[in-house]
Protein backbone atom coordinates (compact mmCIF):
# COMPACT_ATOMS: atom_id res chain seq x y z
CA UNK A 1 0.00 0.00 0.00
CA UNK A 2 2.79 2.36 0.94
CA UNK A 3 4.11 2.79 -2.56
CA UNK A 4 4.45 5.74 -4.80
CA UNK A 5 5.93 5.08 -8.20
CA UNK A 6 8.84 2.71 -7.83
CA UNK A 7 9.92 4.02 -4.48
CA UNK A 8 8.85 2.36 -1.25
CA UNK A 9 7.39 4.90 1.16
CA UNK A 10 8.68 4.63 4.72
CA UNK A 11 6.76 7.52 6.22
CA UNK A 12 3.62 8.98 4.72
CA UNK A 13 1.90 11.96 6.33
CA UNK A 14 -1.42 13.18 4.96
CA UNK A 15 -3.12 16.47 5.91
CA UNK A 16 -1.75 16.36 9.43
CA UNK A 17 -3.20 18.78 11.96
CA UNK A 18 -1.82 19.09 15.48
CA UNK A 19 -2.93 21.52 18.16
CA UNK A 20 -1.83 22.22 21.73
CA UNK A 21 -5.07 23.23 23.35
CA UNK A 22 -6.59 25.85 21.08
CA UNK A 23 -3.27 26.75 19.50
CA UNK A 24 -2.80 25.21 16.07
CA UNK A 25 0.78 24.05 15.64
CA UNK A 26 0.63 22.09 12.42
CA UNK A 27 -1.89 22.72 9.67
CA UNK A 28 -2.48 20.43 6.72
CA UNK A 29 1.02 19.05 6.55
CA UNK A 30 1.52 16.45 3.83
CA UNK A 31 4.92 14.84 3.58
CA UNK A 32 6.48 11.59 2.46
CA UNK A 33 9.84 9.99 3.04
CA UNK A 34 10.91 7.32 0.59
CA UNK A 35 13.67 4.76 0.76
CA UNK A 36 17.15 6.26 0.46
CA UNK A 37 15.84 9.81 0.52
CA UNK A 38 17.24 12.72 2.47
CA UNK A 39 14.59 15.25 3.42
CA UNK A 40 15.46 18.39 5.35
CA UNK A 41 12.89 20.45 7.20
CA UNK A 42 13.78 24.08 7.81
CA UNK A 43 11.80 26.77 9.55
CA UNK A 44 11.99 29.43 12.25
CA UNK A 45 11.63 28.72 15.97
CA UNK A 46 8.13 27.69 16.90
CA UNK A 47 7.28 26.64 13.38
CA UNK A 48 6.29 23.14 14.46
CA UNK A 49 9.36 21.21 13.30
CA UNK A 50 9.84 19.32 16.54
CA UNK A 51 6.07 18.83 16.85
CA UNK A 52 6.13 17.18 13.43
CA UNK A 53 8.84 14.81 14.69
CA UNK A 54 6.84 14.07 17.83
CA UNK A 55 3.81 13.24 15.68
CA UNK A 56 5.91 10.82 13.61
CA UNK A 57 7.29 8.95 16.63
CA UNK A 58 3.82 8.96 18.18
CA UNK A 59 4.59 10.89 21.34
CA UNK A 60 1.80 13.45 20.88
CA UNK A 61 -1.82 12.99 19.84
CA UNK A 62 -2.80 14.22 16.37
CA UNK A 63 -5.99 16.18 15.76
CA UNK A 64 -6.74 15.03 12.25
CA UNK A 65 -5.04 13.58 9.21
CA UNK A 66 -2.85 10.52 9.20
CA UNK A 67 0.70 9.47 9.91
CA UNK A 68 1.45 6.09 8.35
CA UNK A 69 4.74 4.42 9.20
CA UNK A 70 5.89 1.33 7.31
CA UNK A 71 5.47 -1.79 9.41
CA UNK A 72 8.45 -2.71 11.57
CA UNK A 73 10.26 0.44 10.53
CA UNK A 74 13.37 0.91 12.65
CA UNK A 75 13.89 4.54 13.58
CA UNK A 76 17.16 5.97 14.80
CA UNK A 77 16.40 9.19 16.63
CA UNK A 78 19.01 11.87 17.28
CA UNK A 79 17.64 14.34 19.83
CA UNK A 80 18.92 17.87 20.42
CA UNK A 81 20.06 17.28 23.97
CA UNK A 82 20.17 14.79 26.80
CA UNK A 83 18.74 15.71 30.19
CA UNK A 84 21.89 14.68 31.91
CA UNK A 85 23.88 16.44 34.57
CA UNK A 86 26.67 15.30 36.82
CA UNK A 87 24.24 13.60 39.19
CA UNK A 88 23.78 10.77 36.69
CA UNK A 89 26.97 8.77 36.12
CA UNK A 90 26.80 7.30 32.63
CA UNK A 91 29.56 6.12 30.35
CA UNK A 92 29.24 6.40 26.59
CA UNK A 93 29.28 2.62 26.27
CA UNK A 94 26.44 2.14 28.78
CA UNK A 95 24.42 4.82 27.01
CA UNK A 96 24.90 3.16 23.61
CA UNK A 97 23.80 -0.17 25.06
CA UNK A 98 20.59 1.36 26.41
CA UNK A 99 19.31 1.38 22.81
CA UNK A 100 16.43 -0.97 22.19
CA UNK A 101 16.76 -3.70 19.52
CA UNK A 102 20.47 -3.10 19.25
CA UNK A 103 22.72 -5.55 17.44
CA UNK A 104 26.46 -6.12 16.99
CA UNK A 105 26.56 -4.62 13.52
CA UNK A 106 24.89 -1.50 14.91
CA UNK A 107 27.42 -1.28 17.75
CA UNK A 108 30.23 -1.52 15.17
CA UNK A 109 28.73 1.34 13.17
CA UNK A 110 28.27 3.39 16.32
CA UNK A 111 31.94 2.90 17.20
CA UNK A 112 32.95 4.03 13.72
CA UNK A 113 30.96 7.21 14.22
CA UNK A 114 32.62 7.86 17.58
CA UNK A 115 36.01 7.98 15.86
CA UNK A 116 37.90 7.03 19.00
CA UNK A 117 37.86 4.06 21.31
CA UNK A 118 38.65 5.91 24.51
CA UNK A 119 35.39 7.82 24.12
CA UNK A 120 33.53 4.62 25.08
CA UNK A 121 34.63 4.81 28.71
CA UNK A 122 34.14 8.58 29.02
CA UNK A 123 31.38 10.04 31.15
CA UNK A 124 28.63 11.59 29.01
CA UNK A 125 28.53 14.70 31.21
CA UNK A 126 32.19 15.41 30.37
CA UNK A 127 31.80 15.38 26.59
CA UNK A 128 32.19 18.40 24.35
CA UNK A 129 29.27 19.43 22.13
CA UNK A 130 30.85 17.77 19.11
CA UNK A 131 31.60 14.54 20.97
CA UNK A 132 28.06 14.43 22.36
CA UNK A 133 26.61 14.79 18.87
CA UNK A 134 28.69 11.87 17.67
CA UNK A 135 27.57 9.79 20.65
CA UNK A 136 23.91 10.63 20.02
CA UNK A 137 24.34 9.70 16.36
CA UNK A 138 26.07 6.48 17.42
CA UNK A 139 23.15 5.64 19.74
CA UNK A 140 20.73 6.12 16.84
CA UNK A 141 22.72 3.64 14.73
CA UNK A 142 22.66 0.86 17.34
CA UNK A 143 19.52 -0.78 15.90
CA UNK A 144 20.65 -0.43 12.26
CA UNK A 145 17.82 1.98 11.50
CA UNK A 146 15.87 2.27 8.24
CA UNK A 147 15.32 5.95 8.96
CA UNK A 148 17.55 8.39 10.80
CA UNK A 149 15.66 11.30 12.32
CA UNK A 150 17.83 14.23 13.38
CA UNK A 151 16.36 17.07 15.42
CA UNK A 152 18.67 20.06 14.98
CA UNK A 153 21.61 17.74 15.39
CA UNK A 154 24.18 20.46 14.74
CA UNK A 155 22.96 22.80 17.43
CA UNK A 156 25.90 24.02 19.46
CA UNK A 157 28.43 23.14 16.78
CA UNK A 158 30.38 25.77 14.90
CA UNK A 159 30.14 25.85 11.12
CA UNK A 160 33.11 23.59 10.32
CA UNK A 161 31.75 21.27 13.03
CA UNK A 162 28.31 21.08 11.43
CA UNK A 163 29.87 20.65 8.01
CA UNK A 164 31.87 17.66 9.25
CA UNK A 165 28.75 16.30 10.93
CA UNK A 166 26.70 16.55 7.72
CA UNK A 167 29.50 14.82 5.85
CA UNK A 168 29.28 11.97 8.33
CA UNK A 169 25.52 11.71 7.79
CA UNK A 170 26.08 11.44 4.06
CA UNK A 171 28.62 8.66 4.57
CA UNK A 172 26.16 6.78 6.75
CA UNK A 173 23.48 7.06 4.09
CA UNK A 174 25.89 5.75 1.48
CA UNK A 175 27.10 2.78 3.51
CA UNK A 176 23.83 1.72 5.17
CA UNK A 177 21.27 2.94 2.67
CA UNK A 178 19.05 4.40 5.37
CA UNK A 179 16.75 7.33 4.73
CA UNK A 180 17.27 10.59 6.54
CA UNK A 181 14.74 13.06 7.85
CA UNK A 182 16.25 16.04 9.54
CA UNK A 183 15.39 19.35 11.08
CA UNK A 184 17.54 22.41 10.77
CA UNK A 185 16.79 25.77 12.27
CA UNK A 186 19.50 27.24 10.16
CA UNK A 187 17.95 28.49 6.96
CA UNK A 188 21.32 29.05 5.36
CA UNK A 189 22.94 25.70 5.84
CA UNK A 190 21.29 22.60 4.51
CA UNK A 191 22.80 19.57 2.93
CA UNK A 192 23.24 19.79 -0.76
CA UNK A 193 22.65 16.05 -0.74
CA UNK A 194 19.06 16.61 0.37
CA UNK A 195 16.58 15.28 -2.11
CA UNK A 196 14.05 17.75 -0.84
CA UNK A 197 14.03 20.76 1.41
CA UNK A 198 10.74 21.52 3.10
CA UNK A 199 10.11 24.89 4.59
CA UNK A 200 7.74 24.68 7.49
CA UNK A 201 5.99 27.44 9.35
CA UNK A 202 2.90 25.80 10.78
CA UNK A 203 2.06 24.84 7.24
CA UNK A 204 4.43 23.89 4.44
CA UNK A 205 5.48 27.17 2.78
CA UNK A 206 7.49 25.66 -0.01
CA UNK A 207 9.54 22.65 -0.92
CA UNK A 208 11.87 21.45 -3.60
CA UNK A 209 15.38 20.38 -4.44
CA UNK A 210 17.93 22.54 -2.68
CA UNK A 211 19.72 23.20 -5.95
CA UNK A 212 16.55 24.27 -7.62
CA UNK A 213 15.81 26.65 -4.80
CA UNK A 214 19.19 28.25 -4.42
CA UNK A 215 22.80 27.19 -4.46
CA UNK A 216 25.89 29.22 -3.97
CA UNK A 217 29.37 27.74 -4.38
CA UNK A 218 30.89 30.85 -2.77
CA UNK A 219 29.11 30.05 0.46
CA UNK A 220 30.28 26.45 0.41
CA UNK A 221 33.85 27.48 -0.20
CA UNK A 222 33.79 29.40 3.05
CA UNK A 223 34.04 26.10 4.86
CA UNK A 224 37.19 24.96 3.11
CA UNK A 225 37.85 22.49 0.35
CA UNK A 226 37.43 19.39 2.51
CA UNK A 227 33.74 19.88 2.92
CA UNK A 228 33.11 21.34 -0.46
CA UNK A 229 29.76 20.37 -1.79
CA UNK A 230 28.48 19.28 1.57
CA UNK A 231 26.90 22.61 2.26
CA UNK A 232 24.68 24.70 0.13
CA UNK A 233 23.20 28.07 0.60
CA UNK A 234 19.49 28.01 0.73
CA UNK A 235 18.31 31.51 0.17
CA UNK A 236 14.94 31.91 1.68
CA UNK A 237 12.73 34.46 -0.01
CA UNK A 238 9.31 33.39 1.10
CA UNK A 239 7.30 35.24 3.66
CA UNK A 240 6.98 33.53 7.00
CA UNK A 241 3.59 35.07 7.60
CA UNK A 242 1.21 32.25 8.21
CA UNK A 243 -1.74 32.01 5.93
CA UNK A 244 -4.92 32.85 7.73
CA UNK A 245 -3.16 33.34 11.05
CA UNK B 1 14.37 -14.11 66.36
CA UNK B 2 11.57 -11.85 65.13
CA UNK B 3 10.33 -11.59 68.70
CA UNK B 4 13.17 -9.25 69.51
CA UNK B 5 12.05 -5.68 68.79
CA UNK B 6 15.61 -4.66 67.90
CA UNK B 7 15.80 -7.37 65.22
CA UNK B 8 12.43 -6.31 63.82
CA UNK B 9 13.59 -2.68 63.83
CA UNK B 10 16.82 -3.56 62.01
CA UNK B 11 15.00 -5.59 59.36
CA UNK B 12 12.42 -2.83 58.90
CA UNK B 13 15.09 -0.16 58.56
CA UNK B 14 17.11 -2.19 56.07
CA UNK B 15 13.98 -3.03 54.07
CA UNK B 16 13.00 0.60 53.70
CA UNK B 17 16.57 1.65 52.90
CA UNK B 18 16.87 -1.06 50.27
CA UNK B 19 13.68 0.04 48.52
CA UNK B 20 14.29 3.76 48.88
CA UNK B 21 17.89 3.94 47.67
CA UNK B 22 17.61 2.76 44.03
CA UNK B 23 14.34 4.66 43.60
CA UNK B 24 16.08 7.64 45.17
CA UNK B 25 18.65 7.54 42.35
CA UNK B 26 15.88 8.35 39.88
CA UNK B 27 14.58 11.03 42.23
CA UNK B 28 18.04 12.63 42.12
CA UNK B 29 18.58 12.20 38.37
CA UNK B 30 15.13 13.50 37.44
CA UNK B 31 15.15 16.25 40.08
CA UNK B 32 12.03 14.89 41.70
CA UNK B 33 12.97 15.69 45.31
CA UNK B 34 10.04 18.06 45.69
CA UNK B 35 7.76 15.52 44.05
CA UNK B 36 8.83 12.98 46.67
CA UNK B 37 8.38 15.50 49.47
CA UNK B 38 4.82 16.24 48.37
CA UNK B 39 4.05 12.54 48.02
CA UNK B 40 5.12 12.12 51.64
CA UNK B 41 2.97 15.07 52.78
CA UNK B 42 -0.03 13.62 50.99
CA UNK B 43 0.59 10.33 52.76
CA UNK B 44 -0.04 12.03 56.11
CA UNK B 45 -3.60 12.81 55.02
CA UNK B 46 -3.91 9.13 54.14
CA UNK B 47 -2.68 8.21 57.61
CA UNK B 48 -5.17 10.56 59.30
CA UNK B 49 -8.07 9.24 57.25
CA UNK B 50 -7.18 5.65 58.00
CA UNK B 51 -6.94 6.44 61.72
CA UNK B 52 -10.38 8.08 61.56
CA UNK B 53 -12.10 5.32 59.63
CA UNK B 54 -9.98 2.56 61.16
CA UNK B 55 -8.41 0.87 58.17
CA UNK B 56 -4.84 0.03 57.21
CA UNK B 57 -2.44 2.97 57.50
CA UNK B 58 -0.35 1.51 54.66
CA UNK B 59 -3.25 1.41 52.24
CA UNK B 60 -4.50 4.85 53.29
CA UNK B 61 -1.07 6.36 52.72
CA UNK B 62 -0.55 4.67 49.34
CA UNK B 63 -4.04 5.54 48.13
CA UNK B 64 -4.01 9.23 49.07
CA UNK B 65 -0.47 9.90 47.85
CA UNK B 66 -1.13 8.18 44.51
CA UNK B 67 -4.39 10.10 44.12
CA UNK B 68 -2.67 13.43 44.86
CA UNK B 69 0.29 12.86 42.57
CA UNK B 70 -1.91 11.56 39.73
CA UNK B 71 -4.21 14.60 39.93
CA UNK B 72 -1.24 16.96 40.02
CA UNK B 73 0.44 15.23 37.06
CA UNK B 74 -2.78 15.50 35.03
CA UNK B 75 -3.30 19.15 35.92
CA UNK B 76 0.27 20.31 35.31
CA UNK B 77 1.03 22.74 32.53
CA UNK B 78 -2.54 24.03 32.17
CA UNK B 79 -1.85 27.26 33.98
CA UNK B 80 0.63 26.46 36.73
CA UNK B 81 3.87 24.55 36.79
CA UNK B 82 4.33 21.22 38.48
CA UNK B 83 6.27 22.44 41.50
CA UNK B 84 3.64 25.05 42.36
CA UNK B 85 0.85 22.50 42.08
CA UNK B 86 2.85 20.02 44.14
CA UNK B 87 3.43 22.67 46.79
CA UNK B 88 -0.27 23.45 46.95
CA UNK B 89 -1.49 19.84 46.93
CA UNK B 90 1.23 18.51 49.25
CA UNK B 91 0.79 21.13 51.95
CA UNK B 92 -2.98 21.07 51.57
CA UNK B 93 -2.85 17.34 52.32
CA UNK B 94 -0.46 17.85 55.22
CA UNK B 95 -2.62 20.58 56.79
CA UNK B 96 -5.85 18.69 56.20
CA UNK B 97 -4.27 15.59 57.69
CA UNK B 98 -3.30 17.46 60.85
CA UNK B 99 -6.77 19.00 61.14
CA UNK B 100 -8.50 15.66 60.61
CA UNK B 101 -6.40 14.07 63.34
CA UNK B 102 -7.43 16.76 65.84
CA UNK B 103 -11.02 15.47 65.58
CA UNK B 104 -10.00 12.01 66.71
CA UNK B 105 -9.46 11.78 70.44
CA UNK B 106 -6.34 10.13 71.75
CA UNK B 107 -4.25 10.00 68.55
CA UNK B 108 -2.54 13.34 68.92
CA UNK B 109 0.48 11.78 70.55
CA UNK B 110 0.46 8.93 68.06
CA UNK B 111 0.70 11.45 65.23
CA UNK B 112 4.24 12.34 66.26
CA UNK B 113 5.12 8.72 65.52
CA UNK B 114 3.90 9.13 61.96
CA UNK B 115 5.80 12.39 61.49
CA UNK B 116 9.21 11.12 62.60
CA UNK B 117 8.59 7.38 62.65
CA UNK B 118 8.55 4.82 65.44
CA UNK B 119 10.75 1.99 64.26
CA UNK B 120 10.97 0.33 67.66
CA UNK B 121 7.25 -0.43 67.62
CA UNK B 122 7.31 -2.22 64.25
CA UNK B 123 5.13 -5.33 64.49
CA UNK B 124 5.54 -8.58 62.56
CA UNK B 125 2.69 -7.48 60.28
CA UNK B 126 4.40 -4.13 59.65
CA UNK B 127 7.60 -5.96 58.83
CA UNK B 128 5.81 -8.22 56.37
CA UNK B 129 4.21 -5.20 54.66
CA UNK B 130 7.57 -3.39 54.47
CA UNK B 131 9.24 -6.36 52.80
CA UNK B 132 6.31 -6.90 50.40
CA UNK B 133 6.60 -3.23 49.45
CA UNK B 134 10.35 -3.65 49.03
CA UNK B 135 9.92 -6.62 46.68
CA UNK B 136 7.32 -4.77 44.57
CA UNK B 137 9.54 -1.69 44.24
CA UNK B 138 12.65 -3.70 43.37
CA UNK B 139 10.81 -5.84 40.81
CA UNK B 140 9.30 -2.71 39.20
CA UNK B 141 12.68 -0.99 39.02
CA UNK B 142 14.55 -4.05 37.79
CA UNK B 143 11.94 -4.68 35.09
CA UNK B 144 11.76 -1.07 33.85
CA UNK B 145 15.36 -0.05 34.55
CA UNK B 146 16.62 0.57 30.99
CA UNK B 147 13.32 2.07 29.86
CA UNK B 148 13.32 4.46 32.82
CA UNK B 149 16.91 5.48 32.15
CA UNK B 150 16.14 6.19 28.51
CA UNK B 151 13.04 8.23 29.47
CA UNK B 152 15.14 10.16 31.97
CA UNK B 153 17.72 11.01 29.31
CA UNK B 154 15.29 12.10 26.63
CA UNK B 155 11.57 11.38 26.32
CA UNK B 156 11.50 11.68 22.53
CA UNK B 157 14.41 9.29 22.25
CA UNK B 158 12.44 6.84 24.38
CA UNK B 159 9.23 7.37 22.39
CA UNK B 160 11.06 6.76 19.11
CA UNK B 161 12.02 3.29 20.32
CA UNK B 162 8.43 2.45 21.19
CA UNK B 163 8.32 3.37 24.88
CA UNK B 164 5.60 5.44 26.51
CA UNK B 165 7.44 8.00 28.70
CA UNK B 166 4.31 8.95 30.66
CA UNK B 167 3.60 5.37 31.58
CA UNK B 168 7.23 4.79 32.52
CA UNK B 169 7.33 7.81 34.81
CA UNK B 170 4.13 6.63 36.44
CA UNK B 171 6.11 3.55 37.49
CA UNK B 172 8.22 5.90 39.58
CA UNK B 173 5.13 7.60 41.02
CA UNK B 174 3.81 4.22 42.15
CA UNK B 175 7.22 3.26 43.55
CA UNK B 176 7.39 6.52 45.50
CA UNK B 177 3.94 6.03 46.99
CA UNK B 178 4.93 2.52 48.14
CA UNK B 179 8.25 3.64 49.63
CA UNK B 180 6.57 6.52 51.46
CA UNK B 181 3.88 4.22 52.84
CA UNK B 182 6.35 1.61 54.13
CA UNK B 183 8.75 4.28 55.35
CA UNK B 184 6.21 6.06 57.55
CA UNK B 185 6.64 3.59 60.40
CA UNK B 186 10.45 3.73 60.13
CA UNK B 187 11.45 7.37 59.61
CA UNK B 188 8.07 9.14 59.27
CA UNK B 189 6.64 11.37 56.55
CA UNK B 190 8.93 14.28 57.38
CA UNK B 191 12.13 12.31 56.92
CA UNK B 192 11.31 9.66 54.31
CA UNK B 193 12.53 11.86 51.46
CA UNK B 194 15.97 11.85 53.07
CA UNK B 195 16.13 8.04 52.82
CA UNK B 196 15.51 8.50 49.09
CA UNK B 197 18.00 11.20 48.26
CA UNK B 198 20.82 11.13 50.84
CA UNK B 199 22.12 7.59 50.08
CA UNK B 200 21.85 8.27 46.33
CA UNK B 201 23.68 11.56 46.68
CA UNK B 202 26.40 9.91 48.81
CA UNK B 203 26.89 7.15 46.25
CA UNK B 204 27.28 9.55 43.33
CA UNK B 205 30.92 10.44 43.88
CA UNK B 206 31.96 6.80 44.25
CA UNK B 207 30.66 5.36 40.98
CA UNK B 208 30.77 5.55 37.19
CA UNK B 209 27.55 3.85 36.07
CA UNK B 210 23.87 4.22 37.08
CA UNK B 211 23.67 0.57 38.19
CA UNK B 212 26.63 0.91 40.55
CA UNK B 213 25.08 4.08 41.95
CA UNK B 214 21.91 2.15 42.81
CA UNK B 215 23.88 -0.66 44.47
CA UNK B 216 26.12 1.68 46.48
CA UNK B 217 23.13 3.80 47.51
CA UNK B 218 21.40 0.67 48.81
CA UNK B 219 24.48 -0.34 50.80
CA UNK B 220 24.86 3.15 52.26
CA UNK B 221 21.15 3.25 53.11
CA UNK B 222 21.30 -0.09 54.93
CA UNK B 223 24.48 0.86 56.77
CA UNK B 224 22.80 4.09 57.91
CA UNK B 225 19.79 2.14 59.15
CA UNK B 226 21.91 -0.26 61.22
CA UNK B 227 24.28 2.37 62.61
CA UNK B 228 21.43 4.80 63.29
CA UNK B 229 19.49 2.16 65.16
CA UNK B 230 22.50 1.31 67.32
CA UNK B 231 23.29 4.97 67.95
CA UNK B 232 19.73 5.62 69.09
CA UNK B 233 20.02 2.64 71.47
CA UNK B 234 23.31 3.81 72.93
CA UNK B 235 22.51 7.53 73.16
CA UNK B 236 18.77 7.12 73.77
CA UNK B 237 17.83 9.35 70.83
CA UNK B 238 14.79 9.13 68.49
CA UNK B 239 15.57 6.36 65.99
CA UNK B 240 14.27 7.78 62.69
CA UNK B 241 16.19 11.06 63.03
CA UNK B 242 19.29 9.11 64.21
CA UNK B 243 19.23 7.03 61.00
CA UNK B 244 18.98 10.18 58.90
CA UNK B 245 21.82 11.80 60.87
CA UNK B 246 24.09 8.82 60.16
CA UNK B 247 23.14 8.94 56.46
CA UNK B 248 23.95 12.65 56.37
CA UNK B 249 27.29 12.00 58.04
CA UNK B 250 28.16 9.40 55.39
CA UNK B 251 27.17 11.95 52.73
CA UNK B 252 29.53 14.55 54.18
CA UNK B 253 32.36 12.01 54.41
CA UNK B 254 31.99 10.81 50.79
CA UNK B 255 31.73 14.40 49.60
CA UNK B 256 34.94 15.35 51.44
CA UNK B 257 36.69 12.18 50.22
CA UNK B 258 35.82 12.82 46.59
CA UNK B 259 37.00 16.42 46.96
CA UNK B 260 40.38 15.31 48.32
CA UNK B 261 40.76 12.56 45.71
CA UNK B 262 40.08 15.13 42.98
CA UNK B 263 42.62 17.56 44.44
CA UNK B 264 45.17 14.80 44.91
CA UNK B 265 44.85 13.45 41.36
CA UNK B 266 45.14 17.00 40.02
CA UNK B 267 48.40 17.45 41.95
CA UNK B 268 49.76 14.10 40.70
CA UNK B 269 48.82 15.04 37.14
CA UNK B 270 50.58 18.40 37.43
CA UNK B 271 53.72 16.75 38.76
CA UNK B 272 53.79 14.26 35.91
CA UNK B 273 53.42 17.01 33.37
CA UNK B 274 56.15 19.22 34.80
Amino acid sequence: MLKSGNNIMLIEIQNLNVAYGRKKVLENVTLTLGKNEIVTIVGPNGSGKTTLFKAIIGSIPIKSGSVVIKQNLKIGYVPQVLNIDRSLPLTVERFLKLAKNRNDQGFLRAQQVLDSDDLLSSQISNLSAGQLQRVLLGHALMNEPDVLMLDEATRGLDQPGSAAFYKKIEEIRETTGCSILMISHDLHVVMSASNRVICLNGHICCQGEPKSVAASPEYASMFGSKVEGTLALYQHNHSHERKGA
Amino acid sequence: MLDDFMVRAALAGMGVALAAAPLGCFVVWRRMAYFGESTAHAALLGVSLSLMFEFSVFLGAIFVSLLMTSLVTLAQGRSLFLDTLLGVAGHMSLATGLVVVSFISGVRIELMAYLIGDILSVSKTDLLLIWIGLVIVLVLLFWRWSALLLCTLNEDLAASSGLNPRRESYTLTIGLAIVVAVGIKVVGVLLIISMLIIPAASARSLVSTPEKMAVFASLIGMLSAILGLNASYVFDTPTGPSIVCVASLIFIITLALSFFVEQFSAVVKNKKES
